[in-house]
Parts: C-alpha cells; sequence; structure tokens
C-alpha cells in the first residue's frame, strides 16, 4: 500500500503529467508537486506523485553513507 | 560505484563489528514494503544473533479491524452502490466472507489502482459510488484530492489513520522493548522528517528514515546501532533522496483540509489516541458514514469465530512471529488466508510464506 515506484516526468498537463516507469507510460495526478518539470524523477502512489526523488541511488545522497566512505570502511 | 554485493557485505560487516560485545538490541521497522525487502533480500541472515530486526504495524489492510469490513458488507447487502476498492482489500476475509465473495454474488465491487479511478467511474455513472479509502499518511492526501473535486454521487468509507500516533502507542504499551525504529519511507515523504521529533522528545527512541533497498535497510540500521551505543537519540533521514525535513506541505495541507482526528481502534493495538481519519463535518456528503447514517444505524458489530486463533495482532505489535502461529502454513496460507497479515501483500505473515522465510 505505501509502495511508491520512482517515474520519469515526459509531459506536464497540470494537475496531469505522462510519466514513464521504465517502459511503461502512464498517466498521474501531479497536484500535490505544482514545480515538477519534464525530465524530473518522481514517485508515484496510487496514481498520484507524492515526492520529487532528486537521486535514484542509495550511494547518491545518504549522509551515512557519505560518512562510511570517510571513515574508510567503504 | 562498489558492486551492490560488495557494498551490502560490508556494511553487514561493520554492522557485526559493531554489536560485538553488545546486549540484545531490537530494532523495529514500521513499513510492509521494509518487511519484504528484510525478507525477501534474506536480511536478518545477515545480522549477528544479538541484534533482532522485528516487524511492527506497518500494513494499512492489517490493521484495520474486522469492524470496519463488516460495515463495508452491511452497507453491501443493503444498497445499491458501486463499491471500489485496492486490489489487497477485496480478499480479506470477515466469517468467511470477502469483497471478492460479494462480486461473484453479482453486487458491483471494482477494483481500482487508484482513487482517481474511482471518482472517474462516479462521473460516467449515475449510481452511488463508495470508495474504500484505506491507508496511512501517503495514501490519504489523494483521498482528500478525490474529496475536494468529487462529484454529488462519490463518497469514502475512509478506514484511513495517521500513523504515526501508532508509534507513540506501541511504545506507551510497553510491551516490547524498542531500542530503535526503521521509519516508514514513503510515510515519510509526506509527514517529513519533523513529524517524528515530538517522540523522539517523548521517549527518547533513536529512529532512522529508510528507503527500500537493502542498502538502505542495512545502512539505516548500521546509523540506529551507533546512535543507540553512542546514547545520542536522533532522527537519522537515510532516504533524503526523497524524504524533506519538512515533507510534502501540500499534501499536508489537503489532509487538513479534508480529515479530521478521532481516537480508532487498530488490530493488535486497540485505541490509538487521534490516530483515525473521518471526514471532516463540512465534507459529510462525501463520507459514506453520514450519506448511509440510516443504514448503519441498526448496525450490530459481531465476532468472526474462525479468526480466534489468529495472532496477526501480536505480528503486528512485534510479539511474536508468522512462524510462532500454529495456524502458519498450514490452515492459513496465501491462498486460503485467515487473518489479514496473510493476506496483504504487505502483511508479514503472507511476505514470510511468501519467501520463505522461517528464521
Ligand atoms: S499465520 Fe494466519 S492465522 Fe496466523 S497470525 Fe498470520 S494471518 Fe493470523
Amino acid at each position: 500500500m505505501c509502495l511508491a515506484v520512482p517515474a520519469r516526468v515526459e509531459e506536464v498537463n497540470f494537475p496531469i503529467a505522462l510519466v514513464d516507469f521504465g517502459g511503461t507510460r502512464k498517466e498521474v495526478r501531479i497536484d500535490l508537486l505544482p514545480d515538477v518539470a519534464v525530465g524530473d524523477y518522481v514517485l508515484v502512489h496510487v496514481g498520484y506523485a507524492i515526492q520529487k526523488v532528486e537521486a535514484k541511488d542509495v550511494e547518491e545522497l545518504s549522509s551515512i553513507y557519505s560518512k562510511l566512505q570517510e571513515e574508510g570502511v567503504l | 560505484m562498489m558492486a551492490r554485493k560488495d557494498l551490502i557485505k560490508k556494511i553487514s560487516e561493520k554492522i557485526g563489528k559493531e554489536m560485538q560485545e553488545m546486549g540484545e538490541l531490537r530494532i523495529m521497522h514500521l513499513c510492509g514494503t521494509h518487511e519484504d525487502t528484510v525478507t525477501r533480500y534474506s536480511i536478518r541472515s545477515l545480522l549477528p544473533d544479538n541484534l533482532k530486526l522485528l516487524s511492527g504495524p506497518g500494513c494499512p489492510v492489517c490493521i484495520i479491524p474486522d469492524i470496519d469490513l463488516q460495515k463495508v458488507f452491511y452497507l453491501i447487502e443493503r444498497e445499491k452502490i458501486i463499491f471500489t476498492t485496492f486490489g489487497d482489500m477485496a480478499r480479506v476475509p470477515f466469517k468467511g466472507k470477502s469483497l471478492f465473495y460479494y462480486r461473484s454474488k453479482g453486487h458491483d465491487i471494482r477494483i481500482v489502482y487508484s482513487i482517481f479511478d474511482a471518482v472517474r467511474i462516479a462521473k460516467e455513472s449515475e449510481k452511488m459510488v463508495v470508495h474504500f479509502g484505506i491507508g496511512f499518511e501517503t495514501t490519504m492526501p489523494s483521498t482528500a484530492l478525490a474529496v475536494l473535486d468529487a462529484p454529488e454521487n462519490f463518497c469514502v468509507f475512509s478506514s484511513h489513520r495517521f500513523f504515526i500516533p501508532a508509534m507513540e502507542h506501541l511504545l506507551s504499551l510497553g510491551d516490547v522493548r524498542i531500542d530503535g525504529f526503521i521509519n516508514p519511507g514513503h510515510v515519510s515523504t509526506i509527514t517529513g522528517v519533523r513529524a517524528y521529533q515530538e517522540i523522539l522528545e517523548r521517549y527518547g527512541v533513536p529512529q532512522a528514515i529508510a528507503g527500500f533497498e537493502p542498502e538502505d535497510v542495512l545502512i539505516a540500521t548500521l546509523g540506529l546501532i551507533e546512535s543507540i551505543k553512542s546514547g545520542k537519540a536522533e532522527i537519522i533521514n537515510e532516504y533524503i533522496r526523497a524524504v524533506k525535513y519538512e515533507g510534502n506541505v501540500k499534501a499536508q495541507e489537503v489532509m487538513d483540509e479534508v480529515f479530521d482526528i478521532e481516537d480508532w481502534e487498530w488490530r493488535g493495538l486497540g485505541v490509538v489516541p487521534s490516530s483515525g481519519a473521518p471526514l471532516k463535518s463540512k465534507y459529510s456528503d462525501f463520507d459514506a458514514f453520514r450519506v448511509f447514517e440510516d443504514v448503519f444505524s441498526d448496525f450490530i458489530p459481531e465476532e468472526d469465530a474462525r479468526k480466534k486463533a489468529c495472532r496477526c495482532g501480536d505480528v503486528l505489535r512485534g510479539i511474536i512471529t508468522p512462524t510462532d502461529c500454529p495456524l502458519f502454513n498450514k490452515s492459513c496460507t496465501p491462498k486460503d488466508p485467515i487473518g489479514p497479515c496473510m493476506v496483504s501483500f504487505e502483511g508479514t505473515c503472507n511476505i514470510w510464506a511468501k519467501y520463505g522465510a522461517y528464521f
């Protein structure tokens, strides 16, 4: 239920956007992300975008991850 | 970028090292999707014996008490409506019946992917469309948006519940020791980091907001161990690629606009203060409880004898694991489930049965 899947925004026609889930295209509601633009990645949950995702990978932007790197663990 | 396998190995080795000569630590995650990650990737087998990763009440289908389901059935039996629901909910049994059962008997039950599909059905129909509103903060904003834009023949049967009050309730019950929480990533995209501050201040339990890759869960776990060891209770945001400090403010605003706050019952947790999300009275035209007030006035709650032995409630509190339930994979299976924890794809019993993780 709380699953949200990242998708790339292809077209914006507020409050609807066409997004691409790695091959599958779908229309989603973007009422809650008014600044979303083509090329952004968004998390989609039950047909609406809940948040922009800044980076796709765990490695990027995890503060604990960079701390581990500094400590030489990774 | 390091190969995934190596990364996972390195983090689990570091966890092993950190846990040496430590007493038992108990970390609880709060999301069915986390349980899926943990079990699918066999993460518990990578952890030392003195580190327990418990599964909490993070399955929105599972925590809905029988009385809600019974009310839905009561309504469907009496009114000629179109009833829309997410698929997971359609299989939950009460006294051997489910929404799928009612559909097979000719009632108009439709599985939708999104509440916006339900609104569309209403716009194309003359009949009353009642949507089963389930889910935590992740899902509630979509229901709120739908209500703000709904036609007259649309209403919501709200079984929505605010999740964060349940964390606090769990701690106040005190029947399981919890040293740290892995907070639900997608609830947090809406609520933000700040929503957990009060629990931190009141109970001093460290928390880590985590994403849903195996690395995410391990990195969050490691962060929690370090936080617990240093005695510095904090909220770690491991999922910063999606979770902001303030969350999605617009989503919070639409939720505030549409939903009230009440004390509601949860399966396994009893009545959780300030966790229920009925529609505000100004939206009563879209509230199934008000629209069908007369129907519900004769409603009498019943018990489901078949569920007497089901320990879903204890699974949801982290008191037992599915294998501690004598019915697990015997009379209760994903094909013929007794409790919702075996029905839902986010239920711990279902996930354990599916991936065969019996440790
Ligand atoms: S295995 Fe089935 S009966 Fe046992 S707790 Fe889980 S859902 Fe309930």
